[in-house]
């Protein structure tokens, strides 16, 4: 048996499963301190939506470059939730309404005031969005360049409507300062790990999820239309109801990442939602590497981690090193970090053979000039 | 759902009472050794880095001259910088990290509001200090923050009467829309209607644009007596250029804002904007020796080329006042700085400040200058001493119903 089939039987796939629930629900709390954990658990909300962009862009090519939008509908819905939740019982109207305008509750707020409501909408309201607006350009057969700007224009005016509107959205501040998260205490260290490893559990399902769609027909059926749409048309199957499924998937997914973001982080803003957010998910994508299944989680991961070490080390100057980074991820390994290991595999065995071919010459370069 | 139930086993509920005292309070600053720590939170990336990195360089100008005269309490002050990135979460999520992971005595910085309301929940959950160095809309007052910069009724309300004074009958009013220019706008239209001031019209703009041409040409078919601007950042500029080139003039129809500094001046250009009003509580061209030096100190260790500002000196004052606090207290902990604060008073750069222990903000005066030719902002009127700082605006007959 040889290693790749090793690596995609069944027991491997439970035993990384296993290995990764261990790590991120028992290793992580234990030795992390608490304000570690919480920047943590906002790591792995980016790195549901990555899961979501690996599936849309990476196996089913449409360049998603608004996906802040769902997360932003998921992350709203919650705090709008949370905010009400909070408000005074007396008026039952959240602090930051009552000091900008006295009119009180707007009406698209009300329904929000019940839990199920909140949870069902979450997951609803941005698969609807993406449904429609998935059919909308898949028919029209927009395609590449024009459905990423199409996707863009929806995030800059998602957040430029946010901040015009501050009597019912908070405008620039946005939402924050929750108190509680369906009737638990989010000052309490108990009930902020609890969220820690919802979310944990919350992102191994969803890589559970985009493993078995990877894997299934479908799968093979979206990776042929990102690389020839005409032919699967031509064989029958309509392109459009096929990309805008899984487009679907990753709107919902960004929407559960964004309303679990909201009480792990305690704030969202429109910075959170528009363009430049949309990007900085994609790029972690593209940096991890978005054909694979892991990669975009692990790349996600990794450059918000590196955003907050960067920056906590260089206050000053951090986005250049950050954009250096960038820059020699793309140009030495355009596969992403999940190509590391296939790249340094092939450069030994070029190494080993020109070793064998008698140029010692080359064995004696230093690792760390690959 | 096994997680939302094993919630439900050990975690405290919001109406536990227990709940708001568990896991804050317990401080870890560490103050055995020769040295203390304090934060720095300012943007130094981002839209907001060409203001807040001056407020970084006078703080860290305060720290400086601080350490070199022996300290706080003997002790050397240790400055850990954080950047937040002109973001209101990356905000919140600094200011976690310098009070629970780095345990700072106290953070100073911050400069929207925006970057205030995110991190006060921070510093209210972990009763930590945050000194907070900008002018603002008021209406709050936080028992863990202190409000170095003015409140309304030491900036807008006195603008406002100095306006009445020079016989304004009618304004108009341009703004960014965000929470400042909309708080400040309804406390204007209160303080308007009881002053028997007409208000011709009221304009905002998204924070960034630049395309004044519509909302100028309103302004002058409108034909106020004065403009009263809260516009903030680059549309400052588009905006005084469309009014210049429209022929608006400052003896025609005067502008007076409250968000344009002597920073502000070169970047909109003084050609476009000199003659015009402004609103604050300090100047560069101060005449007394306290400022004097604090210009000198500036320019010699930053550049002779560089001007200093109202929230520069407001930060550079709330270390000094901060300092006060800890030295009236003994001590760096939080709640003896908090009961000592009342009645602390620093002769700073703008003249004596005072702490106000019951809201947390100071005394300052208030100062209406008018742009000069040379870009320095010169007094052109000053409420003469300190006014009590009311960030409720109680004191204010027709300001009622405003904080509610």
């Amino acid at each position: 048996m040889n290693i790749r089939s090793i690596l995609s039987s069944r027991w491997a796939v439970l035993g990384g499963f296993a290995l990764g629930a261990i790590l991120l629900m028992g290793v992580a709390p234990a030795v992390l301190s608490d304000f570690r954990l919480g920047l943590l658990g906002k790591y792995l909300c980016f790195a549901m939506v990555a899961v979501g962009i690996g599936l849309a862009w990476g196996r089913g090519g449409m360049l998603v470059l608004g996906q802040g939008v769902f997360f932003g509908l998921g992350a709203y819905l919650m705090a709008m939730h949370l905010k009400l939740a909070d408000a005074p019982a007396s008026t039952g109207v959240p602090d930051f309404m009552a000091l900008i305008s006295s009119d009180g509750v707007p009406w698209w707020w009300e329904p929000f005031r019940s839990g199920a409501v909140t949870l069902i909408a979450i997951v609803v309201i941005p698969a609807v969005v993406a449904i429609v607006l998935g059919l909308a350009t898949f028919h029209r057969r927009v395609r590449g360049a024009y459905f990423a700007i199409l996707s863009q224009a929806l995030a800059a005016a998602f957040a430029i409507w946010l901040i015009g509107n501050p009597r019912s959205t908070g405008g620039s501040t946005g939402l924050n300062n929750f108190k509680g998260f369906f009737g638990f205490s989010l000052r309490d260290p108990a009930n902020r790990l609890m969220l820690y490893l919802i979310a944990a559990g919350a992102l191994l399902a969803m890589i559970a999820i985009a493993r078995q769609l990877m894997v299934s027909r479908y799968g093979e059926l979206l990776v042929a239309c990102r690389d020839a749409e005409e032919r699967v048309r031509f064989l029958g199957y309509n392109p459009a109801t096929i990309k805008t499924a899984a487009y679907t998937v990753a709107a919902v997914m960004a929407g559960i990442a964004g309303a679990l973001f909201v009480p792990i982080v305690g704030i969202i803003s429109p910075n959170d939602v528009g363009i430049v957010p949309s990007i900085g998910l994609l790029i972690g994508v593209a940096i991890g590497g978005r054909t694979t299944l892991l990669g975009p989680v692990l790349g996600a991961i990794a450059v918000a981690w590196a955003e907050t070490s960067l920056s906590e080390q260089f206050p000053s100057g951090w986005t250049y090193l950050q954009g250096l980074l960038f820059m020699l991820v793309v140009a030495f390994l355009p596969g992403g970090l999940a190509s590391l290991a296939p790249t340094l595999r092939d450069w030994r065995k070029h190494r080993r053979s020109d070793t064998a071919a008698g140029q010692p010459g080359v064995a004696a370069v230093p690792e760390g000039s690959a | 759902m096994l997680a939302v139930g094993l919630l439900s086993a050990c975690g405290a509920r919001v109406d536990d009472s227990s709940a708001s005292a568990g896991g804050e309070g317990t401080s870890c600053v560490d103050t055995s050794g020769p040295s203390v720590k304090i934060g720095f939170l300012n943007s130094r990336s981002g839209t907001m880095a060409i203001s807040e990195n001056t407020v970084y360089n006078s703080l860290k100008l305060a720290a400086d001259q601080i350490n070199a005269a022996g300290g706080v309490l003997g002790k050397q002050l240790t400055v850990v910088a954080e950047d937040g990135a002109s973001e209101p979460t990356i905000f919140a999520e600094k200011a976690e990290k310098l009070i629970r992971s780095d345990c700072v005595a106290a953070v100073f910085g911050g400069w929207t509001s925006s970057s205030r309301k995110a991190m006060l929940p921070v510093f209210e959950s972990n009763n930590a200090l945050l000194f907070y160095p900008v002018q603002y809309e008021g209406l709050e007052s936080s028992r863990n923050i202190f409000y170095t910069g003015a409140t309304t009724n030491q900036q807008i309300v006195p603008a406002l009467d100095y306006l009445k004074e020079k016989g304004v009958k009618s304004l108009f009013l341009v703004g960014s829309d965000y929470v400042f220019p909309q708080t400040a706008n309804k406390i204007i239209k209160a303080y308007a209607e009881a002053n028997g001031i007409e208000i011709k019209g009221e304009e905002y703009a998204p924070l960034g644009h630049t395309d004044f041409a519509t909302i100028v040409a309103k302004v002058r078919d409108a034909d106020a007596d004065a403009v009263f601007n809260t516009l903030n950042g680059d549309s400052n500029v588009a905006f005084f250029k469309e009014y210049k080139n429209l022929g608006l003039t400052p003896e025609a129809m005067p502008v007076i804002s409250v968000s344009i500094a002597e920073e502000e001046v070169g970047g909109i250009g003084v050609d476009n904007i000199a003659g015009q009003l402004v609103a604050w509580n300090y100047y560069q061209t101060i005449d007394t020796p306290t400022n004097k030096k604090f210009v000198e100190d500036f320019k010699a260790a930053y550049g002779e080329s560089k001007v200093t500002s109202d929230p520069m000196e407001a930060a550079y004052t709330s270390l000094f006042l901060w300092k006060g606090m800890v030295e009236k207290a003994q001590s760096f902990a939080v709640n003896d700085v908090l009961a000592a604060a009342d009645g602390v008073s620093f002769e700073a750069p703008e003249g004596t400040v005072t702490v106000n222990g019951e809201n947390h903000h100071i005394a300052k005066t208030a100062l209406i200058g008018k742009i000069g030719q040379d870009g320095l902002i010169y007094t052109e009127w000053s409420s003469g001493k300190p006014i009590e700082p009311d960030p409720y605006l109680k004191t204010y007959p027709w300001a009622t119903g405003l904080s509610g």
